[in-house]
């Protein structure tokens, strides 16, 4: 297989109450709050978008992770062949344990459909291929700590076998208001290489 | 010029038999593993395909002594076992492991010790896997929902002509569980009755439990079939529903094919994932149509094993290949009167028919679906 040259066209980190874009923050609070995090981080990029508000956090830090990035990247009228590729250590255990919460005791049994849904990872690609009319690839994957070589040889051989023009790729976990996201966008065109190396650097700047 | 990729061996846990040929079996008798059960899980009794804990237990205890292991972990490790010893692989830093499960231990939870909640986590469960078997490759866990399965054959097959492995174990598993059932219950997506795929009166799933396995290699000696395209593409429409249009199954069926340079006259056989819900089975109907399949040999095998969600894709992956090697495709279990829109080819007797070219599809919450086509190895 031929070895294409890809790139990283732009990254964004969001942890201890801070968003970085391309390096530059863009927002810092001081509330230790996942939930007033998220409001805040909503009405900073201006989103209009009331579903935000029934996603669980790990769909709101996807969800922001990829308004971020996909903003200005996307036109909703035209097809964007972006692949999503995203993985965590928690899965969607931060909703398992409320959804186990709420048929635990059988006196007080009341378990919910617009809970039990988000009891899988994968939704969170669901919620952003929906708001940014993705009809593409997508994975969602676990490792015990970011996989920089697996994400970086996947996205390489989605663009290779051209399943994919670009690939979102994305680490975002997320338990009991701890949280972590680290997403970037690949494709052919850019400046910074796309390797395993930088995108280590970029992940613990 | 891209690497060929083959199935070489496949084996599955089933309340059907713990090997393929009693499956098989089973299935060509019209069996299913669908059963009344009132053991608490639910307040009332109900229908589901669920393996007997004694068999589990006894067939674990003859490759281990350990009691230390999961329900969910014997059946992984049991799938898994008579392949890993069959195929004598050097199980090096080349020799993958992709783990595929939507819930894994989730049962864990009901029990909150911090013991518990460890095994909950999902590259917990793949480690104790993989530490049972010495795999040396860090475990790949593959969890995206009900498509889950059958997607590990796919990113197998992508790994492997990379020139990431040249070898990929692949398991899938998932449990009944009172999570589960509870949440689908809340859907309101639970049959009162064994479930009917595509059928007219169908109301929903029987779930079910089962784990699967194949070796997925670029060598082709003692191949099954060929892995020659695959697609997973989202809806983008619905977090909990199918798109009326089948939009993402139409595309990711669309891909493989063309990948594979495979037309729709050509395929003799699919394997659709059919869990008998009103949305889904009439989205699936819409997505042949628009593919030009509607006249091709289909089933669900959701009527024998109900809806094992993670599990289901490769199960129903390592019963095709059967088929395909047998010449034989078996009735769509549960099927009475077409109740879809649109014309599809639901399989009502056993047959006999020469396959060359087989497709899986499966779909799932959060707009998921995958196809995998196969061609019948030489």
């Amino acid at each position: 297989m031929s070895e294409n040259k890809t790139y990283i066209q732009s990254y964004c980190t969001i942890r201890n109450n801070e968003i970085v874009l391309n390096g530059d923050t863009i927002l810092k609070t001081e509330s230790n709050l996942f939930s007033d995090f998220s409001k805040l981080s909503y009405q900073t990029l201006e989103l209009s978008y009331p579903k935000f508000f029934k996603m669980d956090n790990l769909s709101k830090l996807a969800f922001l992770g990829a308004e971020l990035l996909l903003k200005t990247e996307n036109n909703t009228t035209k097809e964007n062949n972006i692949a999503l590729v995203f993985a965590n250590k928690s899965s969607s255990l931060d909703t398992d344990v409320k959804y186990q919460e709420s048929i635990s005791d059988k006196e007080n049994y009341f378990p919910s459909p617009a809970v039990f849904v988000y009891t899988l990872p994968n939704i969170c690609l669901g919620e952003i291929s929906i708001k940014h009319q993705l009809k593409s690839e997508n994975c969602f994957f676990i490792f015990e700590a970011f996989n920089s070589a697996f994400m970086t040889q996947y996205a390489q051989l989605l663009l290779q076998t051209k399943k994919a023009d670009k690939v979102l790729c994305g680490w975002v976990e997320c338990f009991d208001n701890e949280y972590e996201a680290f997403l970037y966008l690949v494709g052919n065109e850019g400046t910074i290489e796309h390797e395993k190396s930088i995108i280590d650097k970029l992940y613990n700047k | 010029m891209t690497k060929e990729v083959y199935i070489t061996e496949t084996n599955c846990i089933t309340p059907l038999g713990f090997d393929v040929a009693t499956n098989v079996n089973n299935i060509s008798s019209g069996v299913s593993g669908i059963q009344l059960h009132d053991n608490g899980m639910m307040d009332k009794p109900f229908y589901a395909a669920i393996i007997n804990e004694v068999k589990l237990n006894d067939a674990f205890a003859k490759i281990s002594s350990s009691q230390n292991y999961t329900r969910l972990e014997k059946m992984m490790i049991l799938a898994l076992q008579p392949i890993v010893e069959k195929a004598k692989l050097d199980l090096n830093e080349r020799t993958g492991f992709i783990l595929s499960t939507t819930k894994g231990n989730v049962t864990a939870l009901a029990n909150s010790t911090q013991e518990n909640f460890e095994k909950a986590h999902l590259h917990h469960l793949a480690k104790r896997v993989a530490t049972f078997f010495g795999f040396k490759a860090e475990p790949i866990v593959v969890s995206n929902a009900c498509v889950s399965g059958v997607l590990a054959v796919s990113i197998a097959k992508r790994l492997i002509q990379s020139d990431l492995y040249d070898n990929v174990f692949v398991v899938a598993g998932d449990e009944v569980s009172e999570f589960v059932l509870s949440g689908f219950n809340s859907f309101q997506a639970m049959s009162d009755l064994p479930c009917k795929p595509y059928s007219n009166n169908r109301t929903g799933v029987s779930l079910g439990e089962a784990t699967a396995t194949v070796l997925v290699t670029s060598d082709n000696k003692n191949a099954k079939v060929k892995i020659v395209g695959d697609g997973s593409i989202n809806d983008a429409n619905h977090i909990s529903g199918p798109s009326r249009t089948g939009e993402g199954l139409f595309r990711s069926i669309e891909s493989a094919m063309k990948e594979a340079n495979v037309k729709a006259t050509q395929i003799d056989y699919i394997s659709a994932h059919g869990t008998a819900t009103p949305f889904n089975d009439e989205m699936e109907a819409i997505a042949f149509n628009r593919l030009e399949l509607q006249n091709v040999s289909m089933n669900s095998l959701k009527g024998f094993y109900g809806h094992t969600l993670g599990a289901s894709g490769l199960l129903e992956t390592v019963i095709g290949i059967e088929s395909v090697l047998q010449n034989k495709l078996y009735k769509s279990l549960g099927f009475d009167e077409l109740g879809v829109s649109q014309n599809i080819a639901i399989i009502t007797e056993n047959e006999e028919k020469e396959i060359h070219y087989f497709l899986k599809t499966a779909s799932g919450f959060g707009g998921c679906n995958t196809a995998v086509l196969f061609e019948k190895a030489n």
